[in-house]
Formats: C-alpha cells, structure tokens, sequence
C-alpha cells in the first residue's frame, strides 16, 4: 500500500516536473526572436569596477534572496506586523531592550576574544548596568551613563585576527552575510546555546521546551520588528548590489581589517 | 540623493550639531549647499511623532493584463502607503524625488508630520523607480513631465478608488519635492482639464524650474573629479579608500553617527570631492531608471534587444553600463527620439522647453492654490531661476537661507510650514 501510494506521488511529482519544463519550453519557445546587441556595452567601459565584492555563488545568492523575499512576504513579516498591532508600544520597546541586553554576553565573549580591554570593561559596564538598574534589561540606563554599545561577533573576531570575509553569501532568513560572518554566527549561536542549557531557566518547569521555544521565537520576532530592511523594496533594479556593497564594505570597515593600499 | 546617502550609511542619525552663528533667526544649522544636501537635517531637530500611526500598504493593479519581465517579478503592482484618520480630513497625495519609493524616509517624515496634524496621506513613488516603470508608466519611458503628469493622475485615481469607502475627505492636496514637485505642477494642470480632485492646495518643494537646466548642473558636478565622469570608478574607489581608512585612524566604535557627523566636521572630502559624490550618486540612481526602461520597453539600449533576463542573471554589467551613461545619452539617444517619432517635428529645443515649469507659466500664475518652498542655496537652481519663483509666486514663494537641496526638508520649521500651507 505504502509503496503504491509513494509510486502515485512520485508520478505526480514528474508529471508537474515535465508539464513546468515543457511550459518553459514553450515560454522561451515564443522569445526566441534573435537578439540584437545593445546600444552601450559593457565594452566601451574603460574605467574601474566599482562598488564590486567577491561573489561566485551569484547564482545560487540570487535565489536565496528571492526566498527570503518571499519568506518575508507570506510568513516573517504577517507575523511580525501581528506582533506590533497587538504589542503595546512601550512592551515592544521593553521586549528589544531586554533581548538586546542579552546581546551584551556574545559582545562581551567576543570583544574578549579580540582582546579589547576598555571595550570588554564597557560592555561589561553595559550588562552590569542594565540587568540591575535597567531592571533585568528592560531599560537601558548604561547608554545615558554615557557607556556606549559597542556591537562584536565571531565574524567580527575571526576578521580582527586577519581572517578576509570570503565570498558573499545569502544566508535564508539571516540575509546578507559571507562565509567567514555565517561560521560566525554558528560559532555565537552555539556559545549562546550553551549558556541557555548551562542555566536552563525552565529546567524544573513542566513542559519547560515551550518556554524555551517561546523565548527564541520572540527574538527573532524582535530582531526583524527592530529591522526595517525590505527585501526588493527600493524600486531600483540593482539593489542586490547596493546591499551586497554595503553590508560588506561595513562589515570590512568594522571588523578592522588591515586596509590594502589602492 | 538618496542613494548618496546610501553611501554613507547615513540613514542613520545624527548628532546635535552646534547652532549655526548665523543671525537669521533661522535655526536649521548647516551652512553648505552640498554638504545639507548629504547629511540632511540632524536627528535632535526633527519633531517627535507618535510612535503608532494608522497606516496600510496600498497594492494597486494599474494594468492588470500587463505581463512583468521575469526579472521584475517583485515589482507586479505599485505599492504606496497610505495613513488616515477615523474623522472627516483633507487628504495630501505626496510624490516624491528622483529614485524615491513610497516608503522614503524624506516622504515618510512629511507623512508623519501630516497624520500628526490630522491629514489623510497617500504617498506614491516616483516615476524614476522601477516599481512606477514597470507596474505604472504607460509608456515604460519616463522623464516626460506631461506623460508622467497623466500616469501619476491614474495612479492617484486608483489609491483613491480603493480607499474611497474607508475615509471621509473634505478636500484634497498635493505635495511633491524635487523631480516630485515639479511633476505636481504638470499634474494639477491635467487635474484642471480632468478634475476627478479639484485640489486644493499644491506645495512644490526644491522643485526645479527646468529639468534640463537642473540635471545639467548636476551632471557638471562630476565634470570635478580627475578623468571627468567616465573615471567614475576609480574616483568611486579612491573616496572608498578614503573613507575606511578614516575610521581606522580615528578611534570610532562604529560607522554610526557620530563617525558621519566627524566626516563633515573635520572636511574628509574636499568641496569637488562632495560635488563628485552627488553627481556620482545621481547616475548611479539613473542608472536605475535606464536600466528599468530599456527592460520593460525592449528598446536594445543597454540590455540586448529581445533578451529575456531571468531573476537569477548577473546585472552587474548593467550597472556598470549604465551608470556611465550620462543624463544626456539618456536625453539624446532614448527620450528625444521616443517623443520625437510620436510628435514628428517636435525640435530638441522645444522638447527642452517643454520640460520646464515656464511652459506652463500662465496656468501656475492664474491659480492661487499653489505655493513652492526652497533655499538661496539650492544647487539645482541658478540665480535666474530662483528669481523667476519669487516673481511667480509671490508671497507664496518661502525661500529659505540655506539648506541645499532638501537638506532641511525634515527640519521642523520646514515641517511647520508645510503642514500651515494646508491648514
């Protein structure tokens, strides 16, 4: 029975397979008038290549970033827009305050592991601060103290030792990202796993996963609430490479690599 | 100038900065023309809005049977945003610049400065995007005052016909900056012909007197840089190299604010550096709207003709095909002779002048609904053409000392004004 059934969708799954290529056919079928090259080429440009960043995986970058559009489109952010309809303000503001708080321990890890002395005591400053005064996070006191933020990772530590970024990488839900800022974020992800089960706040509560699932949910539901970033929404048909651009130039900038000569 | 802005990662905000000496009575604080128009207006003097604003994203199908170049497949309706009251309120229509979208942070602020003062608002986005090119535009060609006059006015019929029953309107107004304001102009005119509206009130901010004239002067800007424009590349890089090695000599904690506001305050980029970057950052926003335009059209400009590009095709080459074309190849080689073959015996001359606020002089002086905002120092504007709005428009010309373009237009001052012309 199993094996029929698995047979029928198999079946199924080819014939829709075939009919889309064959559609395809059919589609370019109607386009294959030939082509005439254009009025300007890349050819007649003798000049630098600008705001330009390594990406072999254009292809395949291009495909996650529509996904992303479209997980944003149909589930991220209806969810998110829920959350800011029935959320109070002043809670919304609470919820960030108290996640990015949090935020501080994978700041502090990684401005250790950088061996950055006054910012490590900064940030500790922040945590301390905020976690007591801020009433566990929910305000950010540290800031008018005049102890400014000051935002680290593992991309972030692996580039202060001299590691390049690599290549460009789209990563789904995440976004823009490039090899060496995706083992990153495993690397703090995993440290931050780590410390969750080290304390393991509903360890003794009855269905204590669903709090934990709770809490990861709202962050990431805060993450994007505090993102305003909307995929294809400029209205300009290059915006793959002005973001490209610019979250690599700033992620360069930031993580203090060493500066080639021109 | 919004993707200059982009450049600098300057939607972020800025410091207070340091009153300006000047004894105008005038409180917006940054002297030069170029350098407003970059940073803009710091965060310490923009107005606090309410945090929670009624708003809907507005879908709207203008040509339902269009069919959408693969690689526009994001770009299937225009979207513009729309904020209402639960009373009885006059709506404003917005438009904004060059390469704006609806969801600009210049028009957002304005939207917000309205809702606050109890305005329905619609803000619609420019006919430069290519959400306009491809899902607005009838023709695909924009840059046609009196043709993007007639797609903006069926686009605005069909935000109004999908809201309609929601809201109650005691009147309606019409707001645009730059390019934005100056296609008001064109579109009140056909409002008189069509009057679906009957606006009210018409605001033109920074507006330019002549498209032409005004591209012209941005297009000088990058005549500055070493090798002339079709170096835009390498001086592109170098302002690069510039800029990150800055913040590596300085002790800064990020590419925030405070490193922005140090820019400018200790002069990073020269007076021709800046001009530069603005005209850079103009041609890469037409490039855009090239781009977009010979796609949709299949005129063979840049893309080659009858080539289908998918949504995973590089467009690099594009880009960089494109941003070194000029305003003017896009003028003499795609808009002149488009306009030319549907108008034979149109001249170039009277193609330019028809692009003008001039040739509409007699309508803009017989109404008393329209007034326009804009400062001594706007680099879009000559000396001539500044007079010609003061004489034009009277007492309902405020011009005000400084600013650039648009620098000041999040101001509060400048926010005021604009909400009391409604009023």
């Amino acid at each position: 029975m199993m094996t029929v059934t698995r047979c029928r969708v198999g079946r199924t799954i080819l014939a829709l397979m075939l009919s889309l290529s064959f559609a395809g056919c059919a589609a370019t079928g109607m386009n294959t008038r030939p082509e005439i090259p254009p009025m300007h080429s890349i050819d007649e440009v003798r000049d630098q290549r600008f705001a330009d960043v390594a990406d072999p995986w254009e292809g395949f970058n291009r495909r996650i970033y529509r996904f992303n559009f479209y997980f944003d489109k149909y589930l991220f952010l209806p969810v998110v827009n829920s959350y800011e309809f029935i959320t109070p303000t002043f809670l919304q503001e609470r919820i960030s305050s108290f996640y990015n708080n949090i935020g501080e321990v994978k700041n502090l890890t990684n401005s250790l592991f950088q061996l950055k002395g006054t910012e490590s005591a900064t940030t500790l400053g922040r945590f301390v601060t905020n976690s007591t005064v801020g009433l566990g996070g929910l305000f950010d006191p540290a800031t008018k103290f005049g102890l400014e933020r000051h935002d680290e990772d593992f991309g972030k530590t692996l580039g202060y030792w001299g590691a390049g970024s690599g290549p460009y990488l789209v990563l789904p839900i995440f976004g823009p990202s490039s090899l060496r800022d995706a083992g990153g974020l495993a690397v703090d992800t995993g440290i931050s796993y780590g410390i969750y089960t080290g304390i393991d706040p509903f360890g003794s509560v009855n269905y204590g996963y669903l709090y934990d699932y709770g809490i990861v949910a709202l962050d990431e539901i805060d993450a994007r609430h505090q993102q305003s970033f909307r995929y294809y929404e400029s209205g300009y048909p290059f915006e793959y490479y002005m973001v490209r651009f610019f979250i690599h130039e700033k992620r360069e900038i930031e993580s203090g690599k060493p500066l080639t000569a021109e | 100038m919004k993707h200059l802005k982009l450049i600098f990662i300057a939607c972020l905000l800025l410091l207070p900065v340091p009153g300006h000496a000047a004894d105008d009575g005038y409180g917006y604080p940054i002297p030069g023309s170029y350098e407003a128009s970059i940073i803009g207006t710091p965060a310490s003097l923009i107005p606090e809005f309410p945090a929670k604003i009624r708003t809907r994203e507005l879908v709207l199908h203008i040509f339902p049977d269009r069919q959408v170049p693969p690689i526009f497949f994001y770009e299937d309706a225009l979207h513009c945003t729309f904020a209402y009251q639960k009373q009885k309120a006059p709506l404003v229509f917005l438009i904004g610049g060059a390469g704006a979208n609806d969801r600009t942070s210049n028009l957002l602020t304005m939207m917000k400065a309205f809702y606050q003062a109890g305005f329905h608002v619609i803000t619609l986005p420019s006919p430069s995007t290519s959400n306009f090119i491809v899902s607005a535009s009838q023709s695909g060609v924009p840059g046609d005052l009196t043709e993007d006059a007639n797609d903006l006015y069926r686009a605005m019929e069909a935000a109004w016909k999908q809201v309609e029953g929601d809201i109650e309107v005691s009147s309606f107004n019409m707001a645009g900056y730059s390019l934005g304001a100056t296609q008001a102009a064109f579109v009140a005119k056909l409002d008189g012909e069509r009057r679906v509206f009957n606006f009210r009130r018409v605001l033109m901010i920074n507006p330019s007197v002549s498209l032409y004239n005004s591209v012209t002067r941005i297009e000088n800007m990058l005549k500055e840089i070493p090798g002339g424009p079709k170096k835009q590349g390498v001086f592109f890089n170098r302002m690069l190299t510039k800029f990150s090695q800055y913040y590596h000599y300085g002790n800064f904690v990020a590419i925030n604010e405070n490193f922005i506001y140090s820019i400018y305050a200790e002069k990073l980029f020269s007076h021709e550096e800046t001009a530069g970057l603005i005209g850079l950052s103009y041609r890469i926003g037409l490039a855009g709207m090239v781009f977009s335009s010979d796609v949709v059209t299949n005129s063979g400009y840049v893309v080659p003709k009858n080539r289908v590009l998918s949504p995973n095709d590089s467009l690099f080459d594009y880009f960089l095909v494109s941003s070194h074309l000029s305003f003017f190849d896009y003028f003499n080689e795609y808009l002149y002779p488009y306009f030319q073959k549907q108008r034979p015996g149109l001249t170039k001359q009277e193609y330019i002048a028809s692009l003008d606020l001039r040739s509409i002089e007699g309508y803009l002086k017989s109404s008393a609904k329209f007034g326009v905002m804009t400062n001594e120092n706007d680099f879009i504007l000559t000396k001539a053409e500044l007079d010609y709005l003061r004489q034009l428009f009277g007492e309902r010309a405020k011009i005000y000392p400084r600013g650039g373009h648009l620098g000041n237009l999040e101001y509060k001052e400048n926010l005021a004004y604009m909400v009391a012309f409604f009023k």
